[in-house]
């Protein structure tokens, strides 16, 4: 594998939606490229026939009735937001200032 | 003797009996937290009211609950209604759930008395303990050391006898590890036979909550009141509940068992080794066959495992955004920037790290390359055992390649830490049980755990064998020696 550069590192934070210091940054290249080089392991091993295994149980999907059940309390499921208006989450404008 | 001494049973009959009532045996539970926690420290938070559901006990006419009386710690990443529920993260600090996770549930019903919440690795990731944000939780063997993680905290408070027994959840190891480094007993069901729901999710497909113990008796008893389907799961299992205390027979005449090459092979603490061949000999003693065998995708199992659990861990991790519970970031100009800030004020560095992993193998053009050909890695895990469980009943190694750990050993090096997994991490691929039992000491005076591997939906033959060596071995009746606080 090729060496993740800083570039990528800044990519992949902002889809992970972290903000990354320039030392956070440094730390995260050299973990990544040694964690990598150490995963590009599994190529010694041909796949190419055998299946993947997303999940161990076989089970596919799992349904119930569609019966009119209690749900949550408006004021239970706001009880632990940062900030909530008139029964709703609130959060910053999307679009800023 | 301390009444915390005795095996879940046996306090059962006392309490029948009125030899003492519930809230004695909590109070002897609180007096032990309060004279030893501060050298340990396995508990981040104790349950305020413990006392006050013991003397609601200590009314009821008929004690018919399994766990009656029972005091027990809760790992942290487990919901509790209305006590705080943080993983060990500034993220959910000032988190009050307001639903208990099915198991807390279960073991209410069976009349335990939660006595707080145990201290582990933020959000479950990591093998020490030290990436708890609030707290490290030292081994009571000896508290330079580290106690194992992600269960450190359960697993220490379990050794150190605060508690009866303790909750954990192993995705990687994160029961038996810390059960080993310990010299407790730890259980890591097949995957779906105990309910995820309200266990704050890591990695989904992984994830599974088991009981830490001071004898496998007790493991059967716990394990008991807590397996079985919960419609709330979708991944968990419609299957039979055996009665487990049937299988503490003592009997292992003509029981099959594997012993893996692999896991007794180059990195391998010599001395490690030393114990488990003396088990084996037990096993042998008491009419079991033995015969090695190889499980030839061994090497591969911490690579897949860190793809696909750091995989799973950067979606699930995904909700923790400021804005339902939790922290929230102050004074961001937009939405994109709360998250942000929320979450790289919110994170500690070992989770970011899981995070940035899992999402760069999730990214646009590394997906072939990395998930899905650690998928298929892991198919190649699960049929190793399934080979092996085709001729044998039973599959036994060590749990982890050395004893514990000094704290600051390998914090600065993730991969090496990461290593140190090797022989729990495949069970949890292939989604089978295993248990850690107590199977000595090292020179060093740290514990040695002894690990069994069983066929999905087979904690009987696991506990089975598991008992029968505890009842020809004296190794789970030591106990560390702790100074109590001044005052005590």
């Amino acid at each position: 594998m090729s060496q993740i550069t800083r570039e990528q590192i800044q990519h992949v934070a902002n889809l992970a939606r972290l903000n990354l210091s320039p030392e956070e940054e440094q730390l995260f290249i050299e973990n990544l490229n040694e964690v990598f080089a150490f995963m590009d392991k599994l190529n010694e091993l041909d796949t190419a026939h055998v299946p993947p295994t997303s999940h161990v149980l076989g089970i596919t999907n799992v349904m119930r009735a569609d019966e009119r059940r209690e749900s949550l309390p408006r004021e239970e499921a706001l009880k632990n937001a940062p900030e909530h208006e008139d029964g709703q989450f609130k959060v910053p404008a999307v679009m800023g200032e | 003797m301390s009444l915390l001494e005795r095996n879940i049973r046996e306090i059962h009959q006392g309490l029948c009996k009125r030899e003492y009532s519930v809230s004695e045996l909590v109070e002897e539970s609180m007096r032990r937290i309060d004279s030893v926690d501060h050298q340990v420290k396995a508990f981040l938070f104790r349950n305020p009211f413990a006392l006050e559901e013991a003397k609601k006990l200590d009314e009821l006419t008929t004690p018919d609950g399994p766990l009656f009386g029972i005091p027990a710690g809760i790992k942290d990443n487990i919901v509790t209604k209305g006590m705080r529920t943080t993983c060990a993260s500034r993220m959910l600090e000032n988190y009050e759930p307001i639903y208990d996770a099915a198991v807390v549930k279960r073991l209410q019903a069976g009349q335990a008395v939660i006595m707080g919440k145990c201290n582990m690795d933020e959000f479950a990731m990591g093998s020490s303990n030290e990436n708890s944000a609030f707290q490290i939780t030292r081994n009571p063997w000896n508290p330079d050391y580290v106690p194992g993680g992600s269960s450190g905290g359960s697993a220490a408070a379990v050794a150190a006898r605060e508690v009866q027994f303790a909750l954990g959840s192993d995705t990687g190891g994160s029961i038996r590890q810390p059960a080993a480094y310990c010299g407790v007993v730890g259980l890591k069901p097949t995957y779906g036979l105990v309910s995820r729901y309200g266990l704050v999710a890591f990695a989904s497909s992984l994830d599974q909550i088991g009981p830490i113990t001071q004898n496998v008796e007790d493991a059967a008893y716990v394990l008991q009141t807590i397996a079985g389907h919960d419609p709330l799961d979708s991944t968990s299992a419609r299957v039979e509940i055996p009665d487990y205390t049937q299988a503490l027979t003592g009997e292992i005449k003509g029981l099959k068992i594997a012993v893996p090459k692999e896991y007794l092979g180059e990195g391998i603490d010599g001395e490690v080794r030393e114990k488990i061949h003396a088990a084996l000999h037990v096993f042998e003693s008491l009419g079991a066959r033995i015969e090695e065998v190889t499980l030839p995708h061994t090497e591969y199992a911490v690579a897949a495992y860190y793809i696909l659990s750091s995989s799973e861990a950067s979606s699930n991790l995904a909700r923790f955004d400021g804005v339902r519970y939790g922290v929230r970031a102050e004074k961001s100009s937009n939405l994109i920037d709360m998250y942000k800030e929320t979450r790289s004020q919110g994170f500690g560095q070992e989770v970011k790290r899981r995070i940035m992993i899992g999402t760069y193998a999730l990214s646009s053009g590394y997906y072939d390359a990395y998930y899905l050909k650690a998928q298929k890695v892991r198919t190649l895990i699960k049929e190793d055992f399934e080979k092996v469980f085709a001729e044998f009943d039973l599959i036994v190694g060590p749990t982890a390649p050395t004893t514990a750990f000094k704290i600051g050993e390998k914090i600065d090096h993730p991969l090496t830490m990461y290593l140190n997994d090797i022989l729990t991490i495949p069970v949890n691929l292939a989604g089978i049980p295993a248990i850690s039992v107590p199977a000595g000491f090292a020179s060093n005076g740290l514990p040695v755990g002894l690990q069994l591997i069983g066929k999905a939906f087979d904690e009987t033959i696991l506990l089975r064998a598991a008992y029968a060596y505890e009842k020809h071995t004296e190794h789970h009746k030591a106990r560390p020696v702790l100074h109590s606080s001044p005052g005590e």
